[in-house]
């Protein structure tokens, strides 16, 4: 490949080649302080390469793939390469990470213990992170939240938090311009700018947390809380984690233990403010 | 060249010894695009590793047990579907090495499960699968109709809950080959396991897997196909027998030509043939990204499996019909 990075996120190691420069450049930037594989040796291989030969540079179209791919996966324009080599990444993770159960959630952390987020794509569960990532709390991921298969402990995935339509705007208003990558107009999912997390939150990525509080946020409703039971989170987390069924036994008795350990509520909130106000509330009574 | 690599650690596991941050990332990335990373696991158990090769090896470990629990379920539940019939059902392939507890099951990967049976209990066997909750993968008339015509298989099955693939065999080349196998003795003298299930003698397992990778395909999956033969060849009781038996099914230099192979590449490195030489290249052809490398040479073996597989002018009509429909090679 061309053009390569590799970087250490979390846990877990990357080495992303490229066929053009821009992505890996974009990438360069925004990790600056990441740190390098161990020995140089990473555990997933992400190649962002030309759909077809001669789309290298007639209008050029990146396919993702690597150690693990998708042989249906849409291409998409070089324009939009950082969000391909974000998604090449989310797709090693996804399919080939068996060292922790992974939830498909947000997290952040304080005082050594997580606040765990989940839900579906546009229920705020990224922006929630990025927020009170700047308010006081440790940015743990907004995309995986690696449970420990011993333990049961969080561990961080501290990656470019992917700030998606109106959630960019919000963010710009709290966080300074330095720390943001390109604005990505018309993706598949809409607009989208990442986020650089604080330096803290890569400062401390090989931290792990206690889950103290398990919340499904959704966006755009009056506030509003409710209890869900022990059934219907179970449920929902096996459909939030990608390698559940691949942990088989472990996986199971993992996700009892959270589930079983946690109390969980879903949260509706209209905005930011109201959002942070509800979580502080929330966890201000877990005692 | 990482294919090179990739070859010399599963021949010779010390070899890594010293090898590159580099290296390493080269070893791991053709290991796992030839689907050789749980075989590679194996065959490296208590030889000393860099600390962050460690954990690739045991998740890779790990996985291939998952794998081969899971096909040994899937051809439980075949043998289920399959039981009121009263009909042998021969394993092939990873499953059967699995269920035969054999070498070339270690850390293997395992794609779909592959059954042989009588041609003569298809249509019924085709019932009993889709009455037990298997459904046709290929919508496309053409594909369905050439299938039932001219290939060796049933059209692949998948089982709508729990989303994996068998294919149905009768016989273990296409019937538009030049070699006719005999698929009455290769039933006939098949092995009976302890749930019967049945698995290939192991001369015929031989003589499966060379015709397989020699005589239908592309060679894509050509290592992992090799190293099956190898220590295929590493259990065969009688090697008089195997040729005999590759006689009979008309595969005679087919399979020959694989046992060369096996020695050259995994073995003890004899020379080989110019032919033999050039299939090599096509093995070996995949970078330290994992990527293909050598179009021209897979493009070549490409239009060799179908000149294999039938007649010019079918060849002919049947890549026409294929290009428009939007199917495009390698």
């Amino acid at each position: 490949m061309r053009h390569t990075i590799s970087l250490r996120i979390g846990p877990a190691s990357f080495r992303v080649g490229s066929a053009w420069r821009a992505p890996i450049a974009q990438l360069a930037e925004l990790y600056r302080g990441y740190p390098e594989p161990e020995d140089g040796i990473a555990d997933f291989t992400v190649r962002l390469e030309p759909s077809r030969p001669w789309r290298r540079l007639v209008r050029p179209s990146v396919f993702i793939t690597g150690d693990h791919g998708l042989a249906d996966a849409a291409p998409m324009a070089l324009r939009h390469g950082l969000l391909a080599a974000e998604m090449g990444m989310n797709l090693q993770m996804a399919l080939g990470w068996r060292r922790h159960l992974l939830l498909h959630a947000s997290c952040v952390e304080k005082d050594g213990r997580a606040l765990v987020m989940t839900g579906e794509s546009g229920s705020g569960k990224s922006t929630l992170a990025a927020l009170l990532g700047e308010r006081g709390w440790r940015f743990m991921g907004d995309e995986f939240t690696l449970l420990d298969l011993l333990t049961g402990e969080a561990f961080a995935f501290p990656r470019l938090v992917s700030l998606k339509n109106a959630a960019v705007g919000v963010m710009e208003a709290e966080v300074e311009a330095a720390r943001f990558g390109p604005l990505l107009l018309d993706t598949a999912k809409g607009d989208i700018r990442h986020l650089m997390p604080r330096g803290e939150a890569v400062a401390r990525m090989g931290e792990g947390a206690v889950p103290a509080l398990l919340l499904f946020p959704r966006f755009g409703f009056a506030a509003d809380v409710r209890d869900v039971g022990p059934g219907e989170v179970f449920m929902r987390l096996t459909q939030a984690s990608t390698n559940y069924t691949a942990l088989r036994e472990a996986g199971f008795s993992t996700l009892s233990r959270f589930v079983a350990d946690l109390p969980a509520q879903a949260i509706d909130f209209a905005n930011g403010d109201e959002a942070i106000a509800l979580v502080e509330r929330l966890w201000g009574e877990l005692g | 060249m990482s294919a090179v690599l990739l070859v010399r650690a599963l021949r010779d596991p010390a070899s890594v010894a010293g090898l590159s941050g580099a290296a390493w990332n080269g070893l791991v990335a053709a290991a796992r695009a030839e689907r050789l990373i749980g075989t590679l696991a194996y065959r490296l158990e208590g030889i000393e590793v860099p600390d962050a090769v460690r954990p690739i090896l045991a998740d890779a470990r790990l996985e291939a047990e998952r794998e081969a629990r899971q096909a040994l379920w899937e051809a439980d539940r075949a043998r289920v579907a399959l039981a009121h019939l009263d009909v042998p059902v021969v394993l092939l392939k990873g499953t059967a090495y699995v269920a035969a507890g054999l070498a070339a099951a270690r850390g293997r990967f395992i794609g779909d499960l592959d059954i042989l049976m009588p041609r003569d209990a298809l249509d019924a066997v085709e019932a009993a699968l889709l009455a037990a909750g298997w459904e046709w993968v290929k919508p496309d008339p053409y594909d369905d109709a050439y299938y039932r015509q001219w290939m060796h298989e049933l059209p692949p099955l998948i089982h709508r809950e729990r989303d994996r693939m068998i294919d149905v065999h009768h016989t273990i080349l296409p019937l538009t080959a030049r070699q006719t196998p005999d698929a009455g003795a290769l039933i006939a003298d098949s092995v009976e396991l302890p749930d019967g299930l049945r698995v290939l003698s192991p001369e015929d397992r031989i003589v499966h897997a060379a015709a397989h990778m020699l005589a239908d395909g592309d060679l894509a999956g050509g290592l992992r196909n090799l190293w099956d033969i190898h220590c295929l060849l590493g259990e065969l009781p009688d090697a008089a027998a195997l040729d005999r038996r590759a006689a009979l099914h008309g595969l005679r230099a087919h399979v020959a030509q694989a046992v060369r192979l096996a020695r050259h590449v995994y073995g003890d490195g004899a020379p080989l043939p110019v032919a033999d030489r050039l299939i090599v290249a096509r093995l070996l052809a995949r970078n330290e990204w994992g990527q293909e490398t050598r179009k021209a040479v897979r493009f070549g073996f490409y239009l060799r499996s179908h000149w294999l597989r039938m007649p010019p002018a079918m060849l002919m009509r049947h890549l026409f019909t294929k290009w428009r429909r939007g199917h495009r090679p390698v």
